[in-house]
């Protein structure tokens, strides 16, 4: 195991973790601020993502790509929110559950048919793509240090935005007292409508900039939403600090441990059978860290008491 | 109470009459059909223990559903390939007799359930419902990184297993097999929702507080319920592997335990019969929509949507009225 080997996927782990933080912040704010458990949160990121490829294959152009993502998604968002999600927020959670799953089969079902079975791709931009020299003579593609960037940055300016601007204060105050703030005369439908749709943005976003590194096809919201909910359930609901911390370490040890367990386990059986068994635990590694977390901390790790 | 009575005597009815009515007709088909909504209606008969009286909204119950239909796959497995199951301290060889299996696949997933339960009931609400999920999907990945059975791929049996005094290759005597476990099933839940555990498992469902008030632990109530939830699910779970003389770590999929809850919802969630009609509707809609359109499941959402929207209480609640002083 070399040290540029090591330092390669702990980039990939961040890579990995920064996707999932873009999803995850959605997730926990929607939650947080409306009571919500949103499974159709994957079709929005399979909408950001297909709207990308479609944009991308007609103009040619990747910024462009990212606009109609977050746009598409965004939009998305928003009929999802005014149509069907604004009648269960007084609803139990089991209500909340299943009209998602039916909005998951109806995304799902709909892109097939509009865009087939097949899988899109999406090509990186010409600026974005080849491999950069980072220090130390270790060689890494620059489309993926682009998304650690953006996404880092992106965290950035939502703390930002959350702890300082008008409608972050809202958001907050929609966390603590739903009626209060109603009472002290913020159009609250308003404002759920506006989170939904940045929550949406936001995976959206990230199914972008995902499908130029994997394969655009429908069902490749569904692994993401769930590693998105181990994130949030680690980080704890609601908590964007702990979305952005929970991300990073489910990132970060999903990665590490598909390349050291495999390696770990070499050192003391034969080689063939450490890589079966060091994968097979390496696949479970994220669900043994959330148990851990969740013994010692039930309502995660930035969790209130709920 | 009574007009649910009626609805339940109709559904039983049901489920007698269109197999036979299958078997004089020589319609294996529907007889299989009709199988696979029996098989799977005991998945939710399952769910319903953790769901409806306890109130727990597990979205994991494939987990169970998947050690079952494993339980099979694997006891089988060495049985068709007369490999020994376990050589050293002593030996455990593979099976192909059905009642050996169930027993295996209830063991084995009542001891799962009890281990999950007892994490992922430290937690309430939301968190319970994604760790329920986290669990399944753990098991999913592990099942599809694990080569020794098939990995991927899963395993196929070739022969279907064996019931002492039938042949079960004849559609219409495994049906009553599945029929009759099903039945027994529902017995077991009727029993237990009137019995003195069933009673403070609902008061628990519906005030918490006033339970332990009175010295019982919820917490307990929630993982004996929670248990006996995995053991039925995983009993159909190896029935529905042997239907199909294939497992697969489908079986421990997401969408499964979506799917199992959508039966449990669409006929009525806290109802007996409820998973049972929820079962026969969805295999009714996947056969005539599947013949209508190359993409039902839009139509499925659609429907789904309507009942969760709409028609709160599922199809029993709709026919037989909602039921009074509950929740």
């Amino acid at each position: 195991m070399t040290a540029i080997l090591l330092i390669e996927q702990i980039l990939n782990g961040l890579q990995f973790g920064v996707m999932l933080f873009l999803m995850a912040a959605g997730l926990t704010l929607i939650f947080g601020v409306m009571g919500v458990i949103n499974l159709a949160h994957g079709s929005l990121f399979m909408i950001g993502a297909f709207a990308a490829a479609g944009t991308a294959a007609a103009t040619g152009s990747y910024v462009l790509a990212l606009m109609a993502s977050l746009s598409a998604a965004a939009v998305a968002g928003v009929l999802v929110e005014t149509l069907i999600i604004r009648r269960l927020y007084a609803r139990d959670h089991l209500d909340q559950v299943l009209a998602t799953f039916a909005l998951i089969l109806i995304f799902s079902e709909g892109t097939r048919f509009l865009f087939g079975s097949f899988p899109l791709y999406l090509d990186t931009p010409d600026l974005l793509s080849g491999p950069v020299t980072l220090p130390g003579g270790i060689q890494y593609p620059i489309y993926r240090l682009f998304i650690i960037a953006m996404g880092l940055s992106i965290a950035g300016g939502l703390f930002w935005f959350i702890a300082r601007t008008r409608i972050g204060i809202q958001i907050r105050a929609g966390e603590v007292d739903r009626e209060m703030i109603a009472a002290l005369g913020i159009n609250i439908s308003r404002l759920y409508t506006a989170v939904f749709a940045l929550g949406a943005a936001l995976a959206g976003l990230a199914g972008a900039l995902i499908g130029a590194i994997q394969s655009v096809e429908v069902g490749m919201g569904e692994p993401v939403l769930i590693l998105a909910f181990v994130v949030i359930v680690i980080g704890g609901i609601g908590s964007i600090k702990g979305a952005l911390i929970g991300a990073l370490l489910v990132g970060l040890t999903d990665t590490l441990g598909r390349v050291l367990l495999p390696q770990a386990f070499g050192l003391i059986m034969d080689a063939s059978s450490a890589t079966t068994v060091g994968a097979s635990l390496a696949s479970m590694a994220i669900y043994v860290l959330m148990a851990g977390v969740l013994i010692f901390r039930p309502s995660g790790l930035f969790g209130g008491t709920t | 109470m009574r007009r649910e009575n009626l609805l339940n005597a109709a559904i039983l009815l049901g489920f007698i009459a269109v197999p036979l009515w299958a078997w004089v007709a020589d319609e294996p088909f529907i007889i299989t059909l009709t199988t696979r909504a029996a098989i799977l209606a005991l998945a939710g008969v399952g769910l319903n223990v953790a769901l409806g009286l306890g109130g727990l909204v597990s979205l994991g119950h494939a987990a169970f559903f998947g050690i079952g239909g494993y339980a099979m796959g694997v006891l089988a497995f060495h049985a068709q390939n007369y490999l020994p199951l376990i050589e050293a301290p002593f030996l455990i060889e593979g099976t192909k007799s059905m009642p050996v299996i169930w027993l295996v696949a209830i063991l084995a997933s009542a001891l799962a359930a009890v281990l999950i339960g007892a994490l992922s009931l430290r937690t309430s609400g939301v968190y319970f419902i994604m760790i329920t999920l986290a669990f399944g999907q753990m098991l999913y990945f592990f099942m599809i990184s694990w080569p020794a059975y098939g990995g991927e791929d899963g395993l196929s049996i070739y022969i279907r297993n064996g019931f002492p005094g039938l042949n079960t290759l004849d559609p219409i005597q495994f049906y009553a097999i599945a029929f009759t476990l099903l039945l027994a099933a529902l017995l077991l839940v009727a029993r237990i929702q009137n019995s003195a555990f069933g009673l403070a498992l609902a008061s628990a469902r519906q005030n918490p507080t006033r339970v332990t008030a009175v010295g019982i632990r919820p917490r307990h109530l929630h993982l004996v319920a929670f248990t006996v939830s995995g053991a039925i699910t995983g009993l159909s779970g190896a029935l529905f592997a042997d239907l199909n003389r294939f497992v697969s770590p489908t079986m421990f999929s997401w969408q499964t335990s979506g799917e199992i809850m959508v039966f449990v919802i669409i006929g009525g969630v806290g109802r007996l019969f409820g998973p049972v009609l929820g079962s026969a509707a969805f295999i009714a809609m996947e056969y005539w929509l599947d013949g209508v359109s190359d993409y039902w499941h839009i139509y499925l959402g659609a429907v789904l949507l309507g009942i969760v929207l709409f028609a709160r209480g599922g199809l029993i609640g709709l026919i037989a009225g909602r039921e009074v002083a509950h929740d």
